[in-house]
């Protein structure tokens, strides 16, 4: 178990470069010198000295891979991402929290997709060609359809019509800006079920027809017969045996469901207004205020790479077959 | 040990399983007879897809959806001397689990995928214990190691915390049948269990099975297609082609005096080495038929080398008793047809004679 | 079930069952007929397939089914919500088939502006097919002015969807949408089948070291989050650039992603195959390498290959109208289903025109019916399964 920990930790290093590289890229990527965006942003007019400070400190003068080496051995060593041009601060401060609350929505969204999912696909794959099983995939396929934005601006635009509130947001107002405290936590509680039901639907419905898949190839095997024959009663048998091997081919699952969660967050949040790092992305992309950006794609990548080598360990784990390989 | 050996345990009378597809209704099992004595080990051959697997699965009522026994009888006589019919039971409800693993196991085909893959081998067989002794955890984890000792598994205390996958196939199917035995049932079913393994550890678990049986009195169902297997270890034979009983004895008859003709093709096409050179093998022609297109009348009479035009593919025939408990389903030995078709088609002659004629 | 399908299972049994000596006709069906039985069976397949057929019909001839241009626009028409359709017209002879909208009047609230429009019952305006209305050039060839719905009378402010914020048709609109975005979808899937053949195919067909640098690759773009990651790789996308260039960049980008599951599905078809036994017979017997992935190993992954491709073509519309939507994909003057649902993109503007989500039905639409076929495609792919 230690040494498969080890090996996928080592897997890890070449994903992270080419994280890194491709987030460099972004931040390289739009025309032209970013300083020259900055001075010309700037409000009051920058002096010669400061921009030269700013030139050496990123390498500006000096080759591409010199630049990507300042970068990244800023952010490994100094934990230095880099400075918002718009806001005129230190990316490092304003991305945290955000981050945060990605990850929160990410994996409250994720514990929502599986509590759903996995008791209607197992109920799918039993009663398999029943009208309860119909109308499951039919909702299924119809949840997958609907891009998340879609999804909520319909909700948004039934929340308004029909109850008279405007929904959006993680916080109510009073919260926004205030220190963590009980009450805050709770508030974000009650505004988190709606980003989480729009943003758990997809994810749902394609692990309901994973778990359905996996669990009528498992009902169909001759294991399945072997302990009936030896007496057991349906219902524990379902859960102890197939149910229980369907699972694992679920638990990878994880590795698809989790970045395109951390993914579709980035639209939804942006459409109902969450402080996330979605609109913050956003909007550092609208304002080519790239080192924000740049680090935002790394470090959501990075959570993400990250939440899909715990599913895999937690998928050896469970599976001891998976070690072996 | 039952007090009379002779004692009949299972009784299976004229049992059809049919399965309800789409496409039409698969006659799997259609019209089975046998019955089987304590102690005693009866075999049940035929070629892959004549329903003996769907046959031995109605008895512990296992059979997958959408099949379902529509018509029989399967008469048990449990240990406390009751006789029940099986047939007649809720294949969910709590009566056929009590027989289930108790009275009557099971082992099948291939050992690799009658384990669950991420459960040990001794939570498997253990599980069998608690589901019907009442003994405690530890009692069942001892019982477990002794099972496993006695089905000839090595360093028996270890291998019951090790997974399905890290034993070979002939350890596999020991550890099957030690769940089988787990609550020392009256009657083992065994499916084809050394299909899958190779030859010599076919022979090892032939020899357990046996050796197992003789210490423990226990009957034993057996579905080969292979008579090699047939020949070692059986006490009475039932051949079964689409679905029927076609010829059923002791194993003596079935294979000193086959009546069948499919039993005499059976019996001819297996390799013999005193045969002549270069003799070609025995093979009967044609191969059995799609499940949707079963033919009328006598089921084989399409491949059939004694066919009687306009009767074997008209008339079903019934089973006619040929001596003993030695029985035949052919028009051939229909009593009152018989004498007047004595000159259409000569008297069966034994299966020797017939190979070298060949 | 009609005698159709029925018919056809029984034709393709007696076939096989012609070998084993059994009587009956000879029917030889060759796999893509086999396919085609199998695939009529699928009841919502076929009829996604219909509905595929259709919108790719009318992305070919967006100019003819939409009844106006996708640029007119009527500042006296600014948010007219969809009209209900009448179909019995009351005349002096007596009620008459004639289907038509009521006319309208309008009362603008001088402080907000909010316009408020009214049914006159007294104006109607017949709706008519195949109608004489702006002229236009089908695919800049022919110069034509029918339009297969619209105003009877060219010039009628018939918006069978209503209109937007700048009074242009969301009908029409949403049709010529369906051009681009359906295409993105085409023409996204082509590159990154052309990437995934390519690159599925080298690692499933040579394996080692290749096969272990390739996978690994693909698990890491899989392990990526998309939408950021295509946020800030279009944002770079110069404002300057045409139209057409866009477009095609936006597709470059999202098929540079969207190649890992075909690689994946093409890698796998070709290990199971490289075992048959079809495949190492013609190697014994001298067959040239190329020649084996063409002429034996191609035929039976093409069906494979084209399930995925069809499977792989919705996430391509979602993708391409979540960008467009964020205003980070195309942009306009482009139509696309993204760049429509832009006008929606807060509860204010849809709490006043409801109907500017329309062209959120056409996207789920084509989604819906292109998974279905897909599943449909993937469970016929292999007519001699059972």
């Amino acid at each position: 178990m230690i040494w498969y920990i080890a090996r996928r930790i080592l897997y890890l290093i070449p994903t992270l470069l080419i994280v890194s590289v491709i987030a460099f890229l972004v931040i390289q990527l739009p025309p032209g010198d970013f300083l020259a965006s900055l001075i010309s942003k700037a409000e009051e007019t920058i002096d010669q000295a400061q921009v030269d400070a700013l030139r050496e400190r990123y390498g500006l003068d000096e080759p591409i891979y010199v630049q990507y080496w300042k970068w990244i051995s800023g952010i490994v060593a100094r934990g230095d991402f880099g400075d918002s041009f718009e806001w005129n601060r230190p990316v490092s401060d304003l991305i945290w929290e955000r981050l945060g609350l990605t990850m929160v929505i990410s994996l409250v969204t994720l514990a929502f997709v599986w509590v759903v999912s996995i008791p209607i696909g197992i109920y799918s794959a039993v009663k398999k060609y029943t009208i309860g099983d119909y109308i499951v995939t039919v909702i299924g396929f119809i949840g997958l359809a609907v891009p998340n934005f879609l999804l909520a601006l319909v909700l948004m635009y039934v929340a308004f019509r029909y109850f008279g509130q405007s929904v959006g947001g993680l916080f109510s107002p009073e919260y926004i800006d205030a220190p963590w405290t009980l009450g805050r936590a709770l508030d974000l509680l009650s505004h988190l079920w709606l980003p989480v039901i729009i943003l758990g639907t997809a994810g749902t419905a394609a692990l309901i027809r994973v778990m359905r898949a996996n669990l009528l190839d498992e009902l169909s095997k001759l294991y399945v017969d072997a302990a009936r024959a030896r007496g057991l009663s349906e219902l524990r048998l379902l859960f102890k045996y197939p149910v229980r091997v369907a699972l694992n081919p679920l638990v990878s699952a994880l590795a698809w469901v989790f970045p395109a969660l951390v993914s579709g967050s980035a639209i939804t949040s942006i459409v109902l207004n969450l402080q996330t790092t979605g609109p913050l992305l956003y909007r550092s992309l609208q304002a080519q205020d790239m080192y924000l950006a740049g680090s935002l794609v790394l470090l959501v990548s990075v959570l993400t790479i990250v939440g899909t080598l715990v599913s895999d360990i937690l998928l050896a784990w469970l599976d001891p077959r998976i070690q072996l390989q | 040990m039952a007090p009379n050996v002779e004692e009949t345990l299972l009784e299976v009378k004229d049992v059809k399983t049919h399965f309800f597809t789409d496409e039409g209704v698969v006659k799997a099992v259609d019209g089975v007879n046998l019955s089987l004595r304590r102690g005693q080990t009866l075999c049940v051959v035929g070629e892959s897809g004549c329903g003996k697997s769907v046959m031995a699965r109605s008895i512990l009522r296992i059979v997958p959806a959408p099949g379902r026994i529509v018509s029989g009888e399967i008469s048990f006589r449990q240990r406390n001397g009751e006789t029940i019919d099986l047939a007649q039971m809720n294949p969910r409800g709590r009566d056929i689990r009590s027989i289930r693993g108790r009275e009557i196991s099971m082992i099948f085909q291939e050992p690799m995928s009658s384990l669950s893959p991420v459960h040990t081998i001794g939570s498997q067989i253990m599980e069998a214990i608690l589901l019907h002794l009442p003994v405690s955890r530890s009692e069942a984890r001892k019982r477990a190691v002794s099972l496993l000792d006695l089905v000839g598994i090595p360093r028996a205390s270890e291998q019951l915390d090790a997974y399905s996958f890290e034993l070979s196939g002939g350890m596999r199917q020991r550890a099957m049948i030690a769940i089988a035995l787990a609550c020392e049932p009256q009657l083992l079913i065994a499916d084809e269990p050394t299909t899958a393994l190779d030859v010599t550890t076919q022979a090892n678990i032939l020899d357990l099975i046996s050796d197992l049986q003789a210490d423990s009195g226990m009957a034993v169902l057996f579905i080969t297609h292979d008579l090699g297997v047939v020949a070692e270890i059986a006490d009475e034979v039932v051949v079964m082609y689409l679905g029927r009983d076609v010829e059923s004895g002791d194993v003596d008859a079935i294979f000193h005096e086959p009546k069948h003709p499919y039993t005499r093709a059976l019996l001819q096409s297996i390799p013999r080495y005193d045969s002549r050179d270069r003799e070609r093998l025995y093979s009967l022609k044609g191969s059995v038929p799609h499940p949707f297109n079963r033919p009328g009348g006598c089921p084989f009479h399409p491949r059939c080398d004694e066919f009687i035009a306009d009767q074997c593919n008209t008339i079903d025939p019934g089973r006619y008793t040929v001596g003993g408990d030695h029985s035949v389903r052919c028009l051939l030995y229909e009593p009152s047809a018989a004498a007047q078709n004595v000159g259409a088609s000569e008297p069966p002659a034994p299966a020797q004679n017939v190979g070298a004629t060949r | 079930m009609t005698s159709a399908p029925t018919q056809a299972r029984d034709d393709a049994r007696s076939a096989s069952a012609e070998e084993a000596g059994s009587e009956g006709r000879i029917v030889v069906a060759n796999q893509w007929q086999l396919i085609w039985w199998k695939f009529r069976k699928h009841r919502l397949a076929m009829l996604a397939g219909l509905v595929t057929l259709f919108l790719y019909t009318v992305a070919l001839f967006a100019e003819f089914f939409a009844p106006y241009s996708s640029g007119a626009y009527s500042a006296a028409h600014t948010h007219l919500p969809p009209p209900q359709i009448h179909l019995i017209q009351e005349t002096d002879g007596g009620p008459r088939f004639s289907p038509h909208v009521k006319g309208f009047t309008v009362q603008i609230d001088p402080d907000s502006f909010k316009r408020t429009y009214m049914v006159d019952e007294t104006v109607a305006y017949p709706i008519g097919l195949f109608v004489r209305g702006e002229e236009y050039k089908l695919w800049g060839l022919f110069t034509l002015d029918v339009h297969l719905i619209g105003a009877a009378q060219a010039g009628d402010p018939v918006y069978l969807l209503g209109a937007d914020r700048l009074g242009r048709d969301v009908l029409s609109r949403t049709i010529y949408g369906t051009r681009v975005s359906m295409s993105v979808g085409l023409v996204g899937v082509g590159l990154s089948l052309l990437l995934g053949v390519i690159l599925g195919g080298i690692s499933g067909y040579y394996g080692g070291v290749i096969d272990t640098l390739i996978q690994r690759t693909i698990e890491i773009l899989r392990s990526l989050p998309t939408i950021p990651l295509w946020m800030g790789l279009s944002a770079a996308i110069p404002l300057t650039w045409p139209p057409l260039r866009v477009y095609f960049a936006i597709t470059v980008l999202l098929s540079l992603i969207g190649w890992t599951a075909l690689a994946r599905e093409v890698r796998g078809r070709f290990l199971s195959l490289k075992t048959e036994d079809f495949v190492i017979a013609a190697r014994l017997d001298g067959v040239r390498e190329l020649q084996i992935i063409l002429r034996h190993m191609a035929p039976s992954m093409t069906s494979h290959i084209i399930a995925s491709v069809t499977l792989a073509i919705p996430g391509m519309i979602l993708a391409e109208t979540a960008l467009s939507f964020l205003g980070i994909g195309l942009r306009p003057p482009v139509v696309s289903w993204g760049v429509l649902l832009q006008e929606a993109q807060n509860v204010r503007s849809i709490a006043t025109a409801p109907w500017l989500l329309f062209p959120g039905i056409a996207v789920v639409t084509a989604v819906l019916a292109m998974n279905f076929l897909g599943d449909g495609l993937r469970d016929a792919a292999d007519p001699y399964q059972a």
